[in-house]
């Protein structure tokens, strides 16, 4: 045991270097940090309460929307009924993000922190690119015929037009 | 009392009737009509247009008359954010094609020429018997019961195996991301995405707002008509009856569900 001294140091090197992360944590790390998603209709009558109870969302929010995304595309169901009785439209952009406006607080938040990424928004468009109101209208008819095109508004984030899958 | 077997069967059998008729009075009880409202959200999915077997005709006799009329394509693209690509990354739902290539080994040199060299309105055909949906290895593309052979886009993994099966051309894919595209979105449908394959659904998502398909919908000069061709009193069984109407590449099969006046 001529470099007993030697080998001990580098063992506590080493210890070191492999415990690094967890000091680091534990010294000035954000793992321990709480992460809550801000709601941004908390307060409001109507928008208090969601589709289910917050913890079921809270772990279950995936398969709810997993689950909606089939009952749409493939079955033609499109109306959620919650235990209590509210109906909702089953739809991302118009029923969850007419209350959960805020991507940023709202999923991004814990999606960053728990490093999931989903791809909801490669298709469905997030609510601040909601941009003007965009107008689609018959064009006019050299006969005067009366265009029956008017209720083809389309691009109003609450409005009624078709909501994809 | 002494129970033979042909009481017992009997009475077996009116039990599990018996059993039966609950639950299934259950479910047919349950009007969802009477359920409450969600507070927050105005429910447009409350009332959707219904068919058997839905269909369009298409007067091209009306389109001849308006030749730069584009309004079903404009609609149809704003409606369902279709980007503007050129060439081989075009992304098309309805589209104009010539007489000659929407309608090759129908047509003829000596036939009038206003319609040898006109342009005729193209989208899905909503065949009734879909090549693409019989080659879709994850079943992104499948037929709804009313007809409507529907995409889930969230499935396709961009094989193109559809493409190769239309003969119609009726689908297009994403070489690029097409929110390069586009100018305005409509918030209240998807895009799509790179590497995904796209096409007309017949505005499924309008049908089940109780609205009829946007190009029809805007049609200024009703060249479209969209209904229930299972329905014998329905507008398309009207004009079907009353026009000699053809189809696209018959003899292949595939009975479309889109059909031309000429």
């Amino acid at each position: 045991m001529h470099d007993g001294g030697k080998i001990i140091l580098f063992l506590i090197i080493l210890l070191v270097l492999f415990t690094a992360p967890v000091w680091y944590n534990i010294i000035g790390g954000q793992a321990g940090k709480e992460v809550n998603p801000v709601i941004a209709t908390a307060d409001e009558p109507g928008r208090d309460k969601c589709v289910y109870d917050k913890e079921y969302m809270l772990g279950n929010h995936m398969n709810v929307l997993n689950q909606w995304r089939d009952d749409v595309v493939r079955r033609g169901d499109r109306i959620h009924v919650t235990e209590d009785g509210r109906r909702f439209s089953k739809s991302l952009s118009l029923t969850c993000m007419d209350c959960h406006s805020n991507k940023e607080e709202f999923c991004d938040k814990c999606h960053d922190y728990m490093d999931v990424t989903p791809y909801c928004w490669t298709c469905h468009i997030e609510p601040s690119l909601y941009g003007e109101r965009v107008v689609v209208e018959a064009p006019e008819v050299a006969t005067g015929e009366e265009i029956k095109g008017e209720d083809m508004t389309v691009g109003h984030p609450t409005g009624t037009h078709g909501e994809g899958h | 009392m002494t129970v033979d077997r042909r009481k017992f069967v009997k009475v077996a059998g009116l039990g599990m009737i018996a059993l039966a008729a609950k639950p299934a009075a259950e479910l047919f009880g349950k009007d969802i009509e009477h359920v409450p409202a969600g507070t927050a959200h105005k429910l447009d999915v409350d009332h959707p247009k219904t068919a058997k077997r839905w269909a369009m005709v298409i007067d091209t006799r009306k389109c001849r008359e308006n030749p730069d009329c584009d309004a079903c394509i404009n609609a149809c693209h704003d409606v369902h954010n279709v980007p503007h690509f050129e060439e081989k990354d075009e992304i098309k739902w309805i589209w104009k094609e010539s007489y000659h290539h929407a309608f090759s080994g129908d047509d003829n040199e000596y036939m009038p020429h206003d319609i040898l060299h006109s342009n005729v309105l193209l989208l899905c055909n909503h065949c009734d018997d879909p090549p693409c949906v019989k080659v879709c290895p994850p079943k992104a593309t499948f037929q709804r019961e009313d007809g409507i052979v529907m995409m889930d886009w969230h499935r396709c993994i961009g094989c193109r195996y559809c493409i190769a099966a239309c003969p119609y051309g009726s689908r297009s894919f994403n070489w690029r991301d097409p929110r390069e595209g586009l100018e305005n979105k409509n918030p209240n449908f998807p895009t799509r995405e790179k590497g995904v394959v796209e096409k007309c659904t017949f505005c499924d998502s309008r049908l089940a707002r109780g609205q009829l398909p946007a190009c029809v919908e805007v049609c200024p000069h009703h060249a479209l008509t969209f209904g229930d061709i299972d329905d014998p009193n329905s507008e398309v069984r009207e004009i079907l009856e009353q026009n000699n109407t053809i189809r696209r590449k018959p003899s292949l099969g595939t009975k479309p569900q889109v059909f031309y006046i000429v």
